[in-house]
């Protein structure tokens, strides 16, 4: 791993940038902002649990919206359904369902590769929106608000600060634990994976359990996302579990980087940065098309996307290290 | 249940399998020949869809309607390519993916700004607005034609394909693309053809649909995922195993949708099987796929390579 100043420094700032959030926001009068970034760094949040098994594991899954959406549902139908509000059990329920359900998925998943695989993710999600459409008692396919946020004992998240400090120090601690993760040895064998997984299997390593392993790691930290989303909006809805979603999650990590742990955070900012700017701010062009901008963000949004796909080979992180060394993955 | 309710609900199977046929046909050999992950396949059979209700406007004529959408999205499908796709067939799947959920974004929000964000019909044509007579059985003649559509496209793009040095060329890129290219024949130009043909018969797709079912932005993405269960049920790269999947998956969510919820209270408790007959119904072909791919990973009509 080439390290080099620039991408440590950047990243300390952007780190301190967003604790800095709510006191900013507060003090312009901009309370809005701290539920903006709260979702950014949750969806940033998913996007690096995902970005274990697509840039360092080469898999790309178009179908991690459902462990969002067991972790949004796991919390509306414990609060709203059962009247449980306790935060540990909704933790608990969101992860002990998402492991039961992305050991068998990801056993069939990974039988495939390559297309196949996008296609078998995106199929398992889709099934799983459908399942959510189908839930009557939760609102069905327009959803339901959640009555009240977990509750954590000594912890109330009722505040919107004190949510944004949990899932802030969630997110540094994802980001560290990721940072050990793929420098440890299971690291080192999930890349070598990624780069020649016969070869791998040859030296004796048992290939299917180290991707379902990160597989399994990955879903379990989009459904953490996805208990803090439930949180934050309270409210669950299959739009959450839309294939959108996934796609959402894979611009981020493109965008910011699939090659470093950080770079879905950038991707998140870059990409959710852009479509609020594109809403809110007045930008000065001619011939009307200023309004045409902000009432139709997306059509902006798709351009960027297409752009970022042709030119952006190793995302923004990629940008930063360019200069100083080699890129970090070369992506073949 | 009656056997003319269940008759009918067949041939309302295969009225879907058709439509997905149209649009497998083409997104099967994409991804086949070109080994291109295309996500914004619904996007021309949305664009089909709205071409046709355009041209409909100008001209009142279904015909003129149908001709001049398929041709528009063909047309359009060649620029997409063109100027977009060519610069990542190299890339990684990922990329292609990422590129084509931005054309998605893109054009599903062009759709709004031109024709506004309610969602518009074509209406069904004059002389085929009845019912037909099927040996005692009264199907609309509508949805008929849409089957008939589809087994004449089935017919002709066997003979392209198998008939034609065209169909052959195609083969051939799909088994040794490199060795095709090396003997002399354009391939990019053929990928650009078979990307054309394939827009165009999603369009044709669309634009049928749209006497069923209503227009608007957005509509193309039910029916990619349904497509995508098709190609990867059936093999990807085979015409064949779209033809075999597309009615399966067809015959599969029709029926469980008409008859799961009537069916499972035999099996199941009245309360249980009213809430798990709809689910039940509308991930049965996800489970279909899932248990065909666990048997066999790479579809039930695999291409053979090399």
């Amino acid at each position: 791993m080439a390290k080099n100043r620039t991408t440590l420094l950047v990243a300390a700032l952007v780190l301190l940038a967003q604790a800095a959030v709510p006191f900013v926001a507060h003090a312009l009068g901009q309370g809005y902002y701290v539920t903006f970034f709260s979702r950014v760094l949750i969806l940033a949040l998913a996007a690096i649990g995902l970005n274990l098994i697509l840039g360092f594991g080469g898999l790309v899954s178009m179908g991690h919206a459902l462990y969002v959406g067991v972790g949004v549902y796991a919390v509306g139908i414990l609060s709203s359904g059962w009247g449980i509000s306790n935060g540990w059990l909704h933790v608990g329920a969101a992860l002990m369902v998402t492991a039961a359900m992305a050991i068998p998925l990801g056993l069939i998943c990974l039988r495939t590769s390559g297309m196949a695989f996008i296609m078998i993710t995106l199929a398992f999600g889709q099934m799983a929106y459908y399942v959510a459409v189908t839930l009557r008692a939760y609102g069905g396919d327009d959803g339901k608000a959640i009555p009240v946020r977990s509750d954590f004992g000594v912890l109330s998240l009722a505040d919107g600060n004190v949510l944004y400090a949990v899932i802030y120090l969630l997110l540094l601690l994802t980001l560290y634990a990721m940072h050990c993760l793929v420098r440890s040895p299971f690291g080192v064998v999930l890349r070598g994976i990624k780069l020649n997984e016969r070869r791998m299997a040859a030296l004796g390593y048992p290939a299917l359990r180290y991707k379902l392993v990160a597989y399994l790691i990955s879903a379990l930290v989009c459904a953490l996302a996805g208990v803090l989303l439930a949180n934050l909006t309270l409210y669950m809805s299959p739009s959450y579990v839309q294939w959108q979603v996934s796609g959402e999650l894979l611009m981020m990590i493109v965008l910011g980087g699939m090659g470093s742990v950080i770079g879905p955070l950038y991707g998140a900012l870059a990409l959710l940065g852009l479509e609020e700017a594109l809403v809110s701010v007045h930008w000065p062009l001619p011939w009307g098309l200023d309004s045409l901008v902000s009432a139709h963000p997306m059509a902006v949004v798709g351009i960027f996307i297409v752009l970022v796909a042709i030119l952006l080979k190793a995302g923004l992180h990629g940008l930063l290290s360019r200069r100083a060394a080699l890129p970090e993955t070369g992506d073949h | 249940m009656t056997p003319e309710l269940f008759l009918t609900q067949l041939l309302n199977g295969v009225q879907l399998g058709m439509l997905l046929f149209l649009m497998s046909a083409g997104l099967t050999l994409v991804f086949g020949i070109m080994g291109f992950v295309n996500l914004a396949h619904g996007t021309f059979y949305m664009l089909g869809a709205y071409l046709a209700v355009a041209a409909y406007g100008a001209t009142d004529s279904f015909l003129a309607a149908a001709a001049a959408g398929v041709g528009a999205t063909l047309l359009l499908g060649v620029a997409v390519e063109r100027l977009v796709l060519t610069r990542l067939y190299q890339r990684d799947h990922l990329y292609q993916v990422l590129a084509t959920l931005g054309l998605i974004l893109f054009f599903n929000e062009v759709v709004r700004i031109i024709w506004g964000p309610s969602s518009l019909f074509i209406p069904t044509p004059q002389w085929l607005t009845g019912t037909l007579d099927l040996f005692g059985l009264s199907y609309p003649a509508y949805r008929f034609a849409i089957i008939a559509v589809g087994v004449g496209v089935a017919l002709a793009t066997y003979w392209l394909m198998h008939h034609t040095r065209v169909g052959m060329l195609i083969r051939a890129g799909a088994s040794d693309g490199a060795m095709v290219s090396a003997l002399g024949f354009n391939i990019r130009r053929m990928n650009t053809l078979v990307f054309g043909l394939g827009a165009g018969l999603a369009g044709l797709a669309g634009l049928m649909a749209g006497p069923i079912l209503s227009v608007q932005s957005g509509m193309g993405e039910p029916v990619l995922i349904l497509t995508l269960v098709v190609i990867v049920t059936g093999g990807i790269g085979s015409v064949r195993g779209a033809f075999y999947g597309a009615l399966f998956v067809g015959m599969v969510d029709t029926i469980g949708r008409a008859f799961m919820p009537v069916l499972l209270p035999h099996v199941l408790e009245r309360s249980v099987a009213q809430t798990a007959g709809p689910t039940i119904a509308s991930v049965l072909i996800y489970l279909f796929m899932a248990v065909v791919l666990a048997i066999s990973p790479r579809g039930l009509f695999p291409v053979r390579h090399g």
